[in-house]
Parts: structure tokens; C-alpha cells; sequence
């Protein structure tokens, strides 16, 4: 056996390698602690990357090679796998956003989960694409599969925006203001060593999952050439078995 | 279009009169429903009558998922669905056909839970206009998302389980819409229903659309 990394692989693999020390730093020894929250704020170097990760950059992707998949000059097995691929991670960092965040939640706030507008949107994100995953694991025809495989994942798409809307008015029409201060957290107004620490976290994030989607890739591509040869190494097989027979 | 859609929404509506499916098992379904709220909350403290627009609409989520099922169970009999796709059918008119029939079964098992909720629960009915243009636009807005997840999970092997987990989170924001929409009916809430009338619209109008394009390629491929 040889293994299936290409260089181009590798060098993405010891990118994001170095980038993820850089922010490890970064985010525990560069940057300091919060005035208020003190070193539970270095939990937001982890929650924001992978969030980015998860709800823009994977299920982006995802939505676009469905629509790529669908549309019939660009259809191939190679978008169904990337749309694929892609939601897996999402729904990974999706549920380690949830899992920080709650975390994070719980040293901040004292409690592990409140129905925040954007707690309860991510947390219906999560089991409307785990029921993607679902899908897409069903036994079919990879044809038929991959069809409706786009199509769910197309259907979970438009979706999103209501979802969000639905849950930020249901939050808000009841209470004006939450404890919860999301503005603090994300003003555009941090500044020096966090901002970059951000930034950096963003960047190693990104590259991880460019990482880990070439490689769910290549499994998901490997394994379905494994399918196709098992079914015409069976067939050489019992034509074999038929003419021996035969003789 | 318009012509196949009332065809085949009146081949769905009659199978279920003739069958008596919908009446017999999917009714009492959400009446019992109502029965194991009773039991898991409190009766006496008034909590079920300040849930009851929640409750209601939980009881029309889970027999929608029945209603859906059954939907696409009697054509999965016989080649029924060969039978549809090679009927020279438009598909779209397939698509607003099937929901309209489930829109129809969903409307008429609303009326019965309204009956429920008000002898049962308690309750009693304000903004009749109010709640009639929500049941209106969660109906269609259910009865459309839930004919493309139907006939996405149709044929497959694990449908029965699949079906529930794809699209009770879609049509989580229904719910959410309806529930507070019917609780300022029922005068519950503080706040007026109509932006929620207007989200539930809004969801109605995007899954019709959506149905009504992607029922095509769903009809061809399998």
C-alpha cells in the first residue's frame, strides 16, 4: 500500500500544524487576560474560529457543491463528496462551538446553556444538518442518494435565515435585553494582542479544515472506489467460477 | 398544473376517506396526545392552559409526521410511484396535489384539537381572525415542507426514523411562529401575533417554491 498524501497535502497538514501552535501561544501567553472575565475570555480564541468554521465556511461549501451537484453541466461524483465531506466537519465544529460555548457559559455566566437567539439558531443548525448526515448514510443507489442528498442539504439552506429570524424575535419580542452581553464580545473594538490572536485563530482554523476536507475527500472517494471494484472483482469472480463449470 | 394538482390532491384525499387511516388512527393519535400532556403536567395549577397553543401545535407536528408518512406509504404499494412518474403528470402539480391533500388533513385535525384544547385545557378562543390566518399559513407551510421531506425520505430503507429527524428541525421556526401566534389568539401573550402570521407566510411561500422546483428531479431519479 502507498500512502495517498500528496505533497500539496502535507504542506497544508505542517501549515495548519504551525498555525494552531502560533494561536495556542498566542491565546495563553501573548494575549492577556480580560478585565472582567479574566482567562475565561481565552475560551473566545477557540469559540469564534470554530464557529466561523462551522457555520460559514463548511455549511457555505456544502450548500454551494449541492448546487454545483445539481446543476446538470457540472454534475459529478466530486461535488456530491465535497458537499459531503464538508458537512461532516461542519457538524463536528458546530457541535465543539456548542461545547465551548457552554463551557464558556457556564465560567462566565454560571449556567452551562440559556435560550439565547443565537444558542437556540446554532443548536437547531446542528441537528438540521445531522439529519443531512443522516441522509446521506442511508443505504440507496449513490445516485439517488447524492440527488437527495443536494436537495436536503438546498432545503436546509433556506432554512437558515428563517430560523435565525424566527428565534432572535422570539427572544426578543418577550425581553429587550438578555444578560447575556453579546456586544462586549464582539465589538469591533478590541483591540492590540486579542484582535490578533483572533485573526490568527481564524486563519489556523481555516486551514485545519482545508486540511481535514481533503482528506474526508479522499476516504470518501477511496471508499467508493472500493465499492465499485468489490462488485466487479465479484462478478470476474463468479464468471470465473461459471467457466471453470463449464470445463 | 393547477389541473394535476387537484387530480392527484383528490386520488390522496379520497384513498384516505376510503381507507378511513387518517380518521381512525391518525385523529385519535393527536386527541391522545393531548390526554399525555394532561399527564405530564400539572392539570390542576393551570400550567396546561398556559401551554395549550404549544401543546396544540406539538400534537399537530407529530400527526403531521404521521399524515406525511401515509402520504407517500400508499404509493409505495403496487409501483404507485412508477405509476405517478410515468403518468405524464407535472410534477409541480404533483408536488401542490400532495400537499394540498395533506394541507386538507392537517386543517381538519386542527379543528378537532381546537375542540380539544378548549374542552380539555381549558381555554378560550379571542382573535378568531388571528388564529385563523395562523392555522392558514403553518398548514401550508407544514403540509409543503413536509411533502419534499416525504418524498426525499420515500423508498428508502429507514424512512420511518428519518423522516422525523430531517424535518422537525426544519419546521422548528413553524412552531416557534405558530405557538406564539395562536398564544396572542388565545390571549395568553402580551404581544400581537401578526409578524409571526407574517414569518409563517414567509416559510409557507419559500417551501411551496422550493417544492414546486425540486419535486422534478426528486420524481425522476428513483
Amino acid at each position: 500500500m502507498t500512502s495517498t498524501g500528496t505533497i500539496g497535502t502535507r504542506v497544508l497538514g505542517a501549515a495548519t500544524l504551525v498555525a494552531l501552535a502560533i494561536t495556542a501561544v498566542m491565546a495563553l501567553v501573548v494575549s492577556p487576560p480580560d478585565v472582567v472575565q479574566g482567562d475565561a475570555v481565552r475560551l473566545l480564541y477557540l469559540h469564534v474560529p470554530t464557529a466561523w468554521v462551522a457555520m460559514y465556511l463548511s455549511f457555505g461549501i456544502t450548500t454551494l457543491a449541492s448546487a454545483l451537484y445539481l446543476w446538470r453541466r457540472t454534475r459529478s461524483r466530486f461535488w456530491d463528496l465535497v458537499a459531503g465531506a464538508s458537512a461532516e466537519i461542519g457538524v463536528v465544529f458546530i457541535g465543539l462551538t456548542l461545547v465551548v460555548g457552554s463551557i464558556w457559559g457556564r465560567a462566565t455566566w454560571g449556567v452551562w446553556w440559556t435560550w439565547d437567539a443565537r444558542l437556540t439558531a446554532t443548536a437547531v443548525l446542528f441537528v438540521l444538518y445531522a439529519g443531512y448526515l443522516a441522509l446521506r448514510r442511508v443505504p440507496a443507489d449513490p445516485q439517488v442518494r447524492g440527488q437527495r442528498a443536494a436537495i436536503a442539504a438546498l432545503a436546509a439552506f433556506v432554512d437558515v435565515p428563517i430560523v435565525h429570524y424566527a428565534v432572535e424575535w422570539w427572544r426578543t419580542l418577550h425581553q429587550s435585553a438578555t444578560f447575556l452581553d453579546e456586544k462586549r464580545l464582539t465589538d469591533p473594538t478590541i483591540h492590540g494582542s486579542m484582535a490578533w490572536t483572533l485573526v490568527v485563530g481564524v486563519v489556523a482554523f481555516t486551514l485545519l479544515y482545508a486540511w481535514l476536507l481533503a482528506h474526508r475527500f479522499r476516504v470518501g472517494w477511496l471508499a467508493d472506489r472500493l465499492e465499485d471494484e468489490g462488485l466487479e472483482r465479484a462478478l470476474a469472480e463468479r464468471r470465473a467460477e461459471a467457466e471453470l463449470e463449464e470445463v | 398544473m393547477w389541473r394535476d394538482a387537484g387530480l392527484v390532491a383528490g386520488k390522496d384525499l379520497r384513498i384516505e376517506l376510503r381507507s378511513r387511516v387518517a380518521t381512525n388512527q391518525v385523529a385519535p393519535f393527536a386527541v391522545l396526545v393531548l390526554i399525555l400532556f394532561a399527564f405530564a403536567l400539572d392539570p390542576d395549577r393551570g400550567v396546561l392552559a398556559r401551554a395549550a397553543a404549544g401543546l396544540f401545535w406539538l400534537a399537530v407536528l407529530f400527526s403531521a409526521l404521521l399524515a406525511i408518512q401515509r402520504a407517500f406509504a400508499i404509493e409505495a404499494a403496487d409501483g404507485g410511484r412508477d405509476g405517478l412518474r410515468l403518468s405524464g403528470l407535472d410534477p409541480a402539480g404533483i408536488f401542490l396535489g400532495k400537499a394540498g391533500a395533506v394541507a386538507a388533513e392537517l386543517a381538519v385535525l386542527e379543528a378537532l384539537l381546537a375542540v380539544g384544547i378548549v374542552v380539555l385545557y381549558d381555554v378560550s378562543l379571542h382573535g378568531a381572525v388571528l388564529l385563523v390566518a395562523t392555522c392558514l399559513a403553518a398548514t401550508v407551510g407544514l403540509a409543503a415542507a413536509g411533502t419534499v421531506y416525504g418524498m426525499l425520505a420515500a423508498g428508502l430503507r429507514v424512512r420511518e426514523t428519518l423522516l422525523p429527524l430531517l424535518l422537525l428541525p426544519v419546521v422548528a421556526p413553524v412552531l416557534l411562529g405558530a405557538t406564539r401566534a395562536s398564544e396572542a389568539a388565545l390571549g395568553l401573550g402580551t404581544d400581537s401575533g401578526w409578524p409571526w402570521v407574517q414569518l409563517l407566510a414567509v416559510f409557507a411561500v419559500v417551501y411551496v417554491g422550493f417544492g414546486v422546483v425540486a419535486f422534478g428531479p426528486l420524481l425522476e431519479e428513483s
